[in-house]
């Protein structure tokens, strides 16, 4: 059978991407989970911390921020308050939909890659923080915890070595507890509003102790990446995008599916492949959000040869975020789209901080207008500008996230916003901004 | 010390310093809303954006970043003003414009930062935003559409006032300030929140719609509703006091002031007495001065010197108290005293330290263990209560409390409720810390002092508490009386307290006596007092003027000005803010005028002559605005030795809203009152 | 959104049941002993399990049990989206969502379905039995479009299918989570394209592994 894509089979992380197999334990370990776990426990430290920088592997929650380095900023030594981990499976950026694959499905790859974490960055609890809505996802998870607590993988006097608890928590229903700071805030029992930076969780994050804050995935492909060598990992990808990656295919696919395939792939050859490619063909191709809603649009042109990775998409201009691509075809209303995706962030502020509480509204608004058409065309740069006084001026960067989706549709597609309201205008013997003209 | 530059000017700072502190530092105004310096830092407003290099390309929150050696700092460039502007249009989308009728018009952040900082118009087009009002009790006037957010008022309420009511519900552009269920703010300071909000959306409720800020006159003065002496300035148009707000006074009030303080202003202009009366047949008749003063000398003549007794109050400033005296002694009069409570501290002669709160106010921040005896600190003195908790919540402080377990809004031990609790206190886990301590500090309340056995229960704390730790020591003074009254202090100070063998102010209200002269003093039981030609000077027509048989019409605290010591010993000025009620006259003058009549003319003809003289016999009054330095006593000579009774060592102040005459008239007192009157005792373990 | 308040009616009292209580002990020990706060999240999730939705003695309790201010418990109730705040449909809570990935597939005619069935969104039906709601990302954006009903998720939805769940929820029947198009879970529709090779899944991958890039000293012992 020919190859779709470009991973083997044999270089998959999550073999149980699907749930066709046992996500229990022992159909975890026959796959190669918790195979030699404590060699690499064995190997201390700063050999994990050294390795994990040297596979590449970069923080798949959006960021993209080096995983090892991360684990580097937490403090070298345990003084009086100890050390946590806390993972980040608050999946809730519209278009992703991984992490819940790997905790129904290989929850012992997360656990694993837990406790190598935990070891590492001398932590002995670590916090899985679900978000609510995956009830399911929670209780598969709470499920592979109890199994490995019985195995005696984790826990007190453990055949690891390494005292560690596993929590899982879960929320109650914010996007904003995907930030870290909020997640944390939330994890402590408050309402999820982002701390300011700094302090930074290494220095100060759950109850006032460092912390490190990683996705899901970020932690659960790390005890595969040491069994294989951190080599291996940055075969994948081109230089400075190592590995595999969990790739969410949403949209106008002909069939929208997640699959782990190789950093760097193309973008027409990861549809293609794995999609059934464009709905109506690759020539009905209008745009794609290619990571995960907060990223700005680009251009059926744009994707042409366009390898999936971090440093292609950000010379775009937008970005591989979690790697959630939302495919729009001809049919689509991309204004529309977009003012869907600017409720979603207006109805997911915190409120906490000005810009975003009063600029998500007020984007909102104004997008609900350029549907229907009911704007002026001086409106747009209005609009621009104010997404622009959003960005970089919030606490968190769910203002950012909110200014990004309307600065891609402008930039891309501002003639179909500008074509609306003349077609809208031509209606109406009368409409807003009219009568001024008579002044 | 590190060093900064701001817009190119190089400046020095502490370590520790954030961005904002060190801009202004070097003379630069940050714009802020939700930035407050005694509140923890929310960066919320995002109003204080400047541009700090090294650091991202994107505009900083200058409130919450810590400066840093070398940081380049710049408030005025392109980026910043850009991203103010951008801020203030944010803020005021939803902002109902509706300055015309704010009552913070004219003193609002947002109108003055929106001159500064914003753009020249909104382009802002779809409907604002709408909230509705929340009822936060009979102080907080609510318009809650123009609220922005900052959560001052929450941090306050949890952080200061110590009462975790007030949050932030819902979120994004649904978020909404508001106290759980809409109960009123249970607190004895929840005034300070009105001041705190930047905006419109809270607003002093007693006062709503009664000023607009610029028709003002503003008087700096010092507050007398408790005996802290809290730094005010109170705001008057024409003859009618308006308002009273606190003034920085680090030593004191920091920057707050209780409801009493606050609202009880509208007290002076109801119930007054402006006019002399004088009884004929039964009824108080209004009178000329010549006749009223002349009845008064008459009496005194006729009545012999130990038949007259007089009792001064807790509003007296200390001027009228030195005519008063000097006067009264003069006459051969010794049953003469200022303790309307009947507190067993303050006799002739005692050194001032027996009766002072020694630590200071701002001294209990140095303290690591402290016990209360018999005292609602949040009642008889809110601010030192709320120093405490300053301290409880900076940590490693150790609190306990013998008597009544109010809700002090800390936590504390509770080691028992009545004396026989003292007995056994040095025995106890926490008399032991206590005795290891470094800076151990007692608060004794006034309250169990006024007791019958006030004095043996002040030599028992003395043998059982005092003794057995460092409390009072060369460097470190850790005793504490906590008064209430703002006259107390320079009462006692100028010995205004029974001669040798005179009779104390239980032995005068136990009548008896054929002239009382009641100096303000409306605290008192005067039920035994009907016998007696009861002279009352004075200001409102309460306890006192009810009994009188002659009433001379006095000033009230801003109506004068007066000197009051408050209760560490600092001698402070209250200013004259507007003139006396119709013929009343400044209290003083009243006893000069009275004194020529009885043909002893007191040497002084002006307040500066008599201030003189004051200072003169008691060169304690000369130095002004100092916290004395305490000395060490003699802790033996505490009270006096005797048998204590059993029963709870409680506060005397039933509500603490009414508690003197210009507060018992007070409507706004009233409403307070109504709400929220009975001390908050916490429930039982 | 709009501002979540408590309803208007509210129940005269709440009591934990003892499973609900013995779950969230189960909860507040998953946190160090002064960080029972941390519990708050689960314990109104239980709350809302017991009684269907979040009341105000409900609040109550749970700021009395874990030691909260109310204000803080209302605060969190509030913020976050899941907690109900009056009472939801006997027999189903339908949450459809309907943010880009699924509008793109066609849960506005989902939408559609139920306001025709149910009623308008945010409200109580009639006979009491359904509530619905348009709800943000529920992150199975694969699976396109979705709803969740009563905690699970029902996937791959279409107009037609999603009449026949309401209709089996009003019959009291419990219809099947899961994707309803056929597939297994988010696979491509018709077969995976990976993850086909048996090797996989023959045990091969648990046999010894030695670690690439062991240091040194390891090598030698």
């Amino acid at each position: 059978m020919a190859l779709k894509g470009i991973l083997e089979d044999k270089d998959r992380i999550f073999t149980n991407l699907y749930g066709f197999h046992d996500w229990g334990l022992e159909g975890a370990k026959q796959r190669g989970a918790w195979n030699s776990t404590k060699d690499i426990l064995s190997f201390g430290r700063d050999w994990i911390i050294t390795n994990v920088k040297n596979s590449g592997l970069r923080g798949r929650g959006g960021a993209g921020f080096s995983t090892g380095l991360k684990w580097s900023f937490m403090p070298k030594e345990v003084k009086d308050r100890p050390h946590y981990l806390v993972v980040n499976a608050d999946e809730s950026e519209p278009g992703t939909c991984k992490d819940r694959e790997i905790m129904r499905h290989d929850p012992h790859l997360l656990i694993e890659g837990c406790l190598i974490a935990s070891f590492a960055m001398q932590a002995h609890a670590a916090y899985i923080y679900l978000r609510g809505e995956y009830v399911h996802e929670r209780e598969r998870l709470e499920a592979a915890v109890k199994q490995a607590y019985e195995a005696k993988l984790i826990g007190k006097d453990n055949i690891h070595g390494w005292d560690f608890d596993v929590f899982v928590h879960h929320g109650g229903g914010a996007y904003i507890c995907g930030e870290e700071t909020a997640l944390l805030e939330s994890l402590e029992g408050k309402k999820g509003q982002p701390r300011l930076k700094p302090p930074f969780p290494a220095g100060a994050g759950l109850y006032g102790c460092p912390t490190t804050v990683n996705n899901v995935e970020s932690i659960a492909v790390v005890g595969t990446i040491l069994r294989r060598g951190a080599e291996w990992f940055t075969s994948f990808g081109a230089p400075n995008n190592a590995g595999t990656k969990l790739f969410c295919i949403s949209g106008h696919v002909e069939r929208p599916c997640n699959v782990e395939e190789a950093m760097s792939i193309p973008f027409r050859k990861l549809i293609d492949d794995h999609c059934g490619g464009i709905r109506g063909g690759w020539g009905n191709l209008k745009a794609v959000i290619p990571g995960g809603s907060s990223v700005p649009m680009i251009t059926a042109e744009q994707c042409e040869d366009l390898p999936m990775d971090f440093d292609s998409l950000r010379a775009l201009g937008s970005g591989l975020g979690t790697a959630a691509v939302i495919v729009m075809d001809k049919s689509t209303d991309v204004i529309k789209a977009i003012a869907r995706l600017s409720y979603f962030y207006k109805h997911e502020s915190c409120g906490q901080c000005t810009p975003c509480r009063e600029g998500t509204g007020w984007m909102w608004r104004v997008m609900e207008r350029m549907v229907k058409g009911d704007a002026d065309p001086k409106e747009i740069d209005t609009l621009l500008e104010v997404t622009k006084q959003v960005e970089g001026h919030t606490i968190c960067a769910l203002g950012d996230a909110a200014a990004w989706p309307i600065q891609g549709l402008i930039r891309h597609f501002r003639h179909e916003i500008e074509d609306r309201i003349t077609l809208y205008r031509s209606t109406k013997s009368n409409f807003a901004g009219h009568s001024i003209a008579a002044e | 010390m590190p060093i900064a530059k701001v817009n190119g000017v190089e400046v020095e700072f502490d370590p520790g310093m954030t961005v904002l502190q060190v801009a202004e530092l070097a003379g630069e105004e940050i714009p802020r809303f939700c930035y407050h310096e005694r509140l923890s830092i929310a960066g919320n407003c995002r109003m204080c954006l400047v541009e700090v290099k090294p650091g991202p390309p994107k505009p900083q929150a200058s409130c919450a970043l810590p400066a840093a050696e070398g940081q380049e700092i710049f408030t005025n460039t392109p980026m910043v003003k850009k991203a103010r502007e951008g801020v203030m249009e944010f803020l005021l989308i939803n902002h109902p414009l509706d300055c015309p009728i704010c009552d913070q018009g004219g003193e609002c952040d947002l109108q003055d930062q929106a001159m500064a900082y914003g753009r020249d118009g909104s382009r802002y087009s779809e409907n604002k935003r709408a909230v509705e009002e929340k009822y936060l009790g009979p102080t907080i006037k609510t318009y809650m559409t123009r609220c922005i957010q900052c959560t001052r008022c929450v941090r306050f309420s949890t952080e200061v006032a110590g009462v975790t009511e007030m949050g932030m519900i819902s979120r994004g552009e649904g978020a909404e300030i508001t106290s759980y269920l809409e109960q009123a703010v249970s607190s004895e300071l929840s005034g300070n929140l009105n001041d705190l909000c930047p905006v419109g959306a809270l607003t002093h409720k007693p006062w709503s719609f009664n000023y607009r800020p610029w028709e003002l006159t503003k008087t700096e003065t010092i507050d007398v509703h408790d005996a802290l002496g809290a730094h005010i300035r109170v705001d008057n148009r024409g003859a009618a006091v308006l308002r009273a707000l606190p003034r920085l006074k680090e030593e004191i009030n920091e920057e707050w002031i209780t409801d009493k303080s606050r609202y009880a202003v509208d007290g002076l202009a109801r119930q007054r007495l402006d006019r002399p009366y004088v009884r004929k047949n039964g009824q108080l008749t209004p009178v000329s001065w010549d006749e009223a003063l002349d009845t008064v000398a008459a009496k005194l003549t006729a009545a012999p010197a130990d038949k007259v007794g007089v009792i001064a109050g807790d509003l007296q400033d200390a001027e009228s108290l030195k005519a008063a005296k000097d006067l009264f002694t003069s006459l051969g009069i010794i049953n003469i005293d200022s303790r309307q409570y009947g507190e067993a501290f303050g006799a002739a002669g005692s050194q001032r330290e027996t009766y002072l709160f020694n630590t200071g106010i701002a001294g209990i921040e140095q303290a690591d263990a402290i016990l209360l005896i018999g005292t609602n600190l949040r009642h008889e003195a809110a601010l030192i209560n709320a120093r405490i908790r300053k301290t409880w919540l900076k940590g490693a402080v150790d609190i306990a409390v013998i008597g009544e377990a109010y809700d002090l809004t800390y936590e504390y031990e509770h080691l028992g409720t009545d004396a026989k609790t003292l007995k056994s206190f040095k025995k106890s886990d926490f008399g032991k810390r206590f005795a290891q301590a470094k800076n151990p500090v007692v608060l004794v309340g006034s309250g169990p002092l006024s007791r019958e056995d006030g004095a043996a229960l002040l030599n028992l704390i003395s043998a059982e508490v005092l003794a057995t730790a460092n409390v009072v020591r060369d460097d470190w003074n850790g005793f504490n009386i906590v008064h209430q009254a703002a006259a107390r202090v320079g009462a006692l100070d100028l010995g205004f307290v029974p001669g040798e063998g005179g009779l104390n102010t239980r032995a005068i209200v136990n009548g008896g006596l054929e002239v009382v002269v009641l100096i303000g003093a409306d605290e008192i039981d005067t039920t035994k007092l009907k016998d007696s030609f009861v002279v009352y000077v004075g200001t409102h027509g309460d306890a006192g003027a009810s009994v009188a048989d002659v009433i001379l019409p006095g000033a009230a605290y801003t109506e004068k000005t007066g000197i009051y010591v408050n209760l560490e010993g600092r001698v402070q000025i209250a200013e004259r803010v507007v003139f006396p009620k119709g013929e009343a006259k400044e209290d003083w003058s009243i006893f000069r005028a009275l004194s020529a009549r009885l043909g002893k003319t007191l040497p002084y003809d002006s307040l500066s002559d008599l201030r003189q003289a004051l200072i003169t016999d008691h060169p304690t009054f000369g130095r002004v605005d100092v916290k004395p330095s305490t000395k060490v006593f003699d802790i033996k000579a505490l009270g006096a030795k005797g048998d204590v009774a059993e029963g709870v060592l409680a506060s005397n102040i039933g509500d603490f809203y009414l508690t003197n005459p210009i507060a018992r008239a007070s409507t706004a007192m009233a409403e307070c009152s109504g709400v929220r009157a009975a001390p908050l005792i916490q429930a039982a373990e | 959104m709009s501002v979540r308040r408590l309803s208007a009616v509210q129940p005269e009292s709440f009591a934990f049941k003892p499973e609900t209580l013995e779950k969230v002990n189960w909860w507040i020990k998953k946190y160090p002993e002064s960080r029972r706060q941390s519990a708050v999240i689960p314990a109104l999730w239980l709350v809302q399990k017991q009684e269907g939705w979040v009341s105000e003695p409900a609040i109550t309790a749970v700021a009395k049990l874990l030691n909260m201010p109310q204000i803080r418990v209302y605060e969190v109730a509030t913020f976050y989206t899941m907690f109900m705040l009056e009472p939801v449909g006997s027999a189903a809570l339908i949450q459809v969502c309907g943010t880009t990935p699924c509008q793109l597939r066609g849960s506005e005619a989902l939408m559609k379905v139920c306001k025709d069935k149910i009623g308008p969104k945010d409200t109580l039906s009639a006979d009491g039995k359904f509530y619905w709601q348009e709800v943000e990302c529920l992150g199975a954006c694969t699976n396109a479009p979705m709803a969740m009903i009563n905690d699970y998720y029902y996937e791959d939805l279409t107009p037609e299918n999603l009449t026949q769940i309401i209709d089996d929820f009003a019959a009291g029947k419990e219809p099947k989570p899961g994707p309803y198009n056929g597939r297994h879970t988010s696979e491509p529709l018709g077969g995976a394209t990976s993850l086909l090779e048996a090797s996989l899944y023959d045990g091969s991958a648990a046999k010894p592994v030695k670690i690439p890039n062991a240091p040194e000293a390891e090598v030698k012992a």
